[in-house]
């Protein structure tokens, strides 16, 4: 197995880069931060929306939110694969459909974290800002928002992680990540399978372990700041 | 040229009987995880409980192991990689069967075993240490006490998350076509490739997801509006 780790590190790594296309997992990273960054924007809108009291903003929101929960991710993948170079009417690489993909599947989860955050925000807050005079936006932007998102923080690592999982499916349609540069070390050494694919998935659990503790310890430190916090209003 | 809707074409003969045959691996592969996880998690969550240390930990590093490994090297480690290390007549024997069902299986279930346990866990600790208490109070021993006071409670508060999970099982059987299992997205893609009717094959399976998806997530729904009342 050892043999493997020093023959084949830099593969696993940043693929053939620099002699061809950047993969492996730096791909895998670029990919879990880009459809975060990039799904925030969305998600937060699709909440807007779906806490709104119009019902022509609310209602496609929730169909949103429901179809998109409502279908395998790899099933939206095909739809990308297929369908974005139609739409955008030239040739699209792998990663950019894996991304939209992605984008798609993690707004429609995100939003649901960023509604629970801020209906767990009590109402007075929202009274207390209008009573100020604020209106919707100002309300949201600098009372609600800021509470909520900071609560929400460990459930929105948590989302992270599996955002880092979910980029493995591109595997499916040769992405170049690093469940493809597995895949080219197996094809390569041909009888070791147990060990690569063992690599392969030590590589995830150590990053995404180490994620998931921070969302611990976020939890519990968010935790004793309210218990202060309340502790200092009684 | 105008792209014509065309469903007739993909429901018809063959292709009908491919979107059938795939929808009932689909639900084999479904309900039967399902089955192995839900078992393997009671079982989890009862050696979890048990006054034991390395058990716990155990358990523990099993919930970590398939909670933060991707579902989809789960099966991939399963299928290329476990038959290596058994030997060579195991491994002539597993080719010659449905190797690919098979694995799919026990990698899916596996896999929400861990999840599910912990969602049965977070339900028996939210039910304060008084009740057991109580029953043992009016004379219920350990087993009568879990059975008739903890348990419906526990279930109660597990119910919601552990639809929330099935619902996440049946759409990842999607992911078992990565090895060749010829579920629902498998056939899918199969019937696009022969028809180049991309809208209408991935609609079909799209629409079937969702239909089964939506039922599901009913459900969940009900369930946690039951649950709510009863907590008050």
């Amino acid at each position: 197995m050892w043999a493997i780790v020093e023959e084949n590190w830099l593969l696993f790594l940043i693929g053939q880069y620099p002699h061809g296309p950047i993969g492996g997992l730096t791909v895998t990273v670029i990919l879990a931060l880009l459809g975060l960054i990039l799904s925030f924007p969305c998600a937060l809108a699709l909440a807007l929306a779906r806490l709104s009291p119009f019902r022509w903003l609310r209602w496609p929101a929730v169909a949103i939110i429901y179809a998109v929960r409502g279908v395998p991710l790899l099933m939206l993948l095909f739809w990308a694969y297929f369908f974005v170079p139609i739409v955008t009417g030239q040739a699209v690489s792998g990663f950019t459909t894996l991304l939209c993909a992605l984008v798609i599947y993690e707004s429609a989860y995100l939003s649901e974290i960023i509604r629970a955050g801020i209906e767990g925000i009590p109402a007075g807050q929202t009274e207390a800002a209008k009573s100020l005079g604020l209106r919707y936006f100002p309300t949201m932007y600098k009372i609600i928002l800021p509470q909520a998102l900071f609560n929400m923080l460990p459930s929105m690592v948590n989302q992270f992680v599996s955002l880092i999982k979910s980029t493995s499916v591109g595997y499916i349609i040769s992405v170049n990540e690093i469940t493809f540069a597995a895949y080219q070390v197996n094809n390569r050494l041909l009888t070791k399978p147990f060990e690569v694919y063992g690599l392969l998935a030590l590589t995830f659990f150590v990053l995404c372990f180490a994620l998931t503790r921070l969302a611990k310890l976020l939890e519990r430190r968010i935790g004793t700041r309210r218990a202060g916090q309340v502790a200092e209003a009684a | 040229m105008t792209p014509r809707f065309d469903l007739a074409t993909v429901l018809s003969g063959e292709y009908l009987a491919r979107y059938v045959t795939g929808f009932i691996t689909t639900m084999e592969l479904a309900v039967a995880a399902w089955i192995l996880a839900f078992l393997l998690a009671v079982l989890l969550t009862v050696v979890r409980m048990a006054p034991f240390k390395p058990a716990d930990w155990a358990v523990a590093a099993f919930v970590e192991y398939h909670r933060n490994v991707p579902l989809l090297i789960q099966i991939l480690l399963w299928y290329f990689g476990v038959p290596e290390l058994l030997p060579n007549s195991a491994r002539m024997w597993i080719n010659q069967q449905n190797s690919e069902f098979f694995f799919a299986l026990v990698a899916i279930g596996l896999c929400f075993s861990a999840y599910m346990s912990e969602d049965l866990r977070s339900g028996i600790r939210s039910i304060p240490g008084t009740q057991y208490e109580a029953a043992r109070a009016l004379a219920f021993g350990y087993f009568r006490s879990m059975y008739y006071v903890i348990l419906p409670q526990a279930l109660r508060v597990s119910g919601p998350p552990l639809i929330n999970q099935t619902l996440f099982l049946f759409k990842n059987t999607s992911l078992a076509m990565a090895i060749g299992v010829a579920e629902l997205t498998y056939q899918a893609k199969e019937i696009e490739s022969y028809t180049f009717k991309t809208f209408e094959a991935f609609f079909v399976a799209t629409a079937v997801y969702l239909t089964i998806s939506l039922g599901i997530m009913l459900l969940g729904d009900h369930a946690a509006r039951r649950s709510q009342i009863d907590a008050r």
